[in-house]
């Protein structure tokens, strides 16, 4: 298989790459790791007439926090890249758990972070870990840059509220308001297959208690999903058993998962209360560390 | 000429012109014209005739087509050929000298790592990047490493072995401290 034709550009700086997406008025698409466009150009799914390749840009591979604790992932960042990243588990434990299961260890030498993010699979981990992490993308346009919440970036499955004239150049994660502590959950049949369910949870605490949280759900929807009733309810308290449990039902009935050769509807939400249970069990803490 | 790559290389469509591509692969610098959509897979195979670049499923799944690009796995079908100008691609072809074997290729052979053998190459490929990465893998890590490559036959306990083999070989080659004894193998 290969695509229909499209003309190839290589652009090297952040302006000349959204000077051509501006000349492309809508028909061209940006090709960052290729590990979902390119298939989805194979089978036709996609046709774009100009493929702009973004990874030619310099300084684009980075992950990195800021003095404040803002986290910054830019656009040729590879899922390998924060796979293997030393001592990320303690500053993006959410991050740091979901980065070995994208995909398969081949994709994720060459698929992006943030190209995950635009593609906005409804299986795609990313966007759930950037929910649960309050986290933003930031689009360079014409006319300059725009922070974009990722609540508010995908608005569909394989749609985002992108502008065709802008690049996607980095995703951010906001500043913890407390000890941040998470994980991320994925059910799948076998390595690099799509989800069956997935969920990404991260919470902040100041001492005890929970100043913010965040519940992500991949594949469980048309799009991911931001289990927000179910964040909000744990935010104020300890993390008890009772408090999880009401997170976890709360986080089942905001999934919308459909029934499919991998599980029924009632087995899909079944597996998300579940996920979530366990997830923010383990961020229980014992008598003396919470003391 | 019925091959792809004739297809896409001699027509051009008059408004997508073809780009030049120059890249080393297996320690040789080569330069072509290819068509924009013409995949890195297809110039391995019928650009260079380097038919030891298995396309399997060609939907980034199987992982048959893994080569090694600047010295990391990637699914070559799941690449533009354009996208390789300036790199530096190894097939299994370039893993030893002709009439040579790799450890790796060599684990294979020992262990017998493989039945049909259409998932080898890229089991070997995705195996001697592990190794220069790790030289020492647990057998956990190796079936980690090695999950983007699938085998149909299911042998993988054999390919398991086969590069716990390999592994056990080059650390007995390799001098302490010599992080480039997987490379030193191969040439």
């Amino acid at each position: 298989m290969y695509p229909s034709r499209f003309s190839y550009e290589a652009p090297t700086s952040i302006d000349e790459a959204v000077e051509l997406l501006r000349l492309g008025a809508g028909e061209a698409k940006v090709l960052a790791g290729g590990q979902s466009l390119l298939p989805m150009m194979k089978l036709r799914f996609a046709s774009p007439g100009t493929l702009i390749d973004i990874n030619n840009i310099p300084d684009l591979a980075y992950h990195r926090a800021d003095a404040d604790g803002t986290y910054r992932i830019g656009a040729l960042c590879r899922h390998a890249h924060l796979e293997k990243a030393n001592g990320l588990a303690e500053i993006q434990p959410t991050i740091a758990a979901a980065a070995p299961l994208v995909a398969d260890p081949i994709v994720r030498t060459r698929g992006t972070f943030v190209g995950s993010v635009c593609h906005a699979d409804p299986q795609g981990d990313w966007a759930s870990v950037m929910i649960a992490l309050g986290g933003s993308v930031v689009a360079q346009g014409p006319d300059g840059s725009r922070s974009i919440p990722v609540s508010d970036f995908v608005s569909g499955p394989f749609q985002t509220v992108l502008g065709f004239d802008e690049l996607a150049i980095e995703a951010v994660v906001p500043a913890p308001v407390g000890d941040r502590a998470g994980g991320y959950l994925k059910l799948e049949r076998r390595v690099g297959d799509f989800a069956t369910a997935g969920v990404a949870v991260s919470i902040e605490r100041s001492g005890s208690s929970v100043a913010r949280a965040g519940i992500g759900l991949t594949g469980v929807g048309s799009s991911t999903i931001d289990a927000s009733d179910a964040a909000a309810s744990l935010v104020g308290g300890n993390l008890t058993d009772d408090e999880i449990a009401r997170a976890a039902e709360l986080a089942a009935s905001a999934s919308r998962p459909r029934s499919d050769h991998r599980g029924s509807a009632d087995y899909k939400r079944h597996i998300v209360a579940t996920f979530v249970t366990r997830l923010l069990s383990n961020l229980q803490l014992t008598n003396q560390e919470a003391a | 000429m019925t091959s792809l790559f004739a297809e896409v290389t001699s027509a051009p469509s008059n408004d997508v012109p073809v780009r030049r591509v120059s890249l080393r692969i297996n320690g040789e610098s080569r330069t072509v014209d290819v068509e924009p959509r013409l995949l890195l897979a297809h110039l391995i195979r019928q650009g260079f005739k380097l038919t030891g670049t298995h396309t399997g499923c060609d939907t980034t799944n199987c992982g048959a087509c893994t080569v090694l690009f600047d010295g990391s796995p990637v699914k070559s079908c799941t690449m533009l050929a354009v996208q390789a100008d300036g790199h530096e691609v190894i097939t299994v072809e370039g893993l030893a000298a002709p009439n040579e074997l790799h450890a790796v290729q060599e684990g294979f052979k020992e262990e017998h790592g493989l039945q049909c053998g259409f998932c080898t190459p890229g089991m070997m490929l995705s195996a001697t990047a592990l190794l220069d990465e790790n030289p020492d893998p647990t057998e956990d890590e190796i079936r980690w490493a090695l999950s983007g490559n699938l085998c149909r036959c299911t042998g993988y306990q054999n390919i398991v072995k086969a590069v716990l083999w390999a592994a056990e070989k080059l650390r007995a080659q390799a001098p302490p401290n010599d992080a480039d004894s997987a490379e030193g193998e191969a040439s």
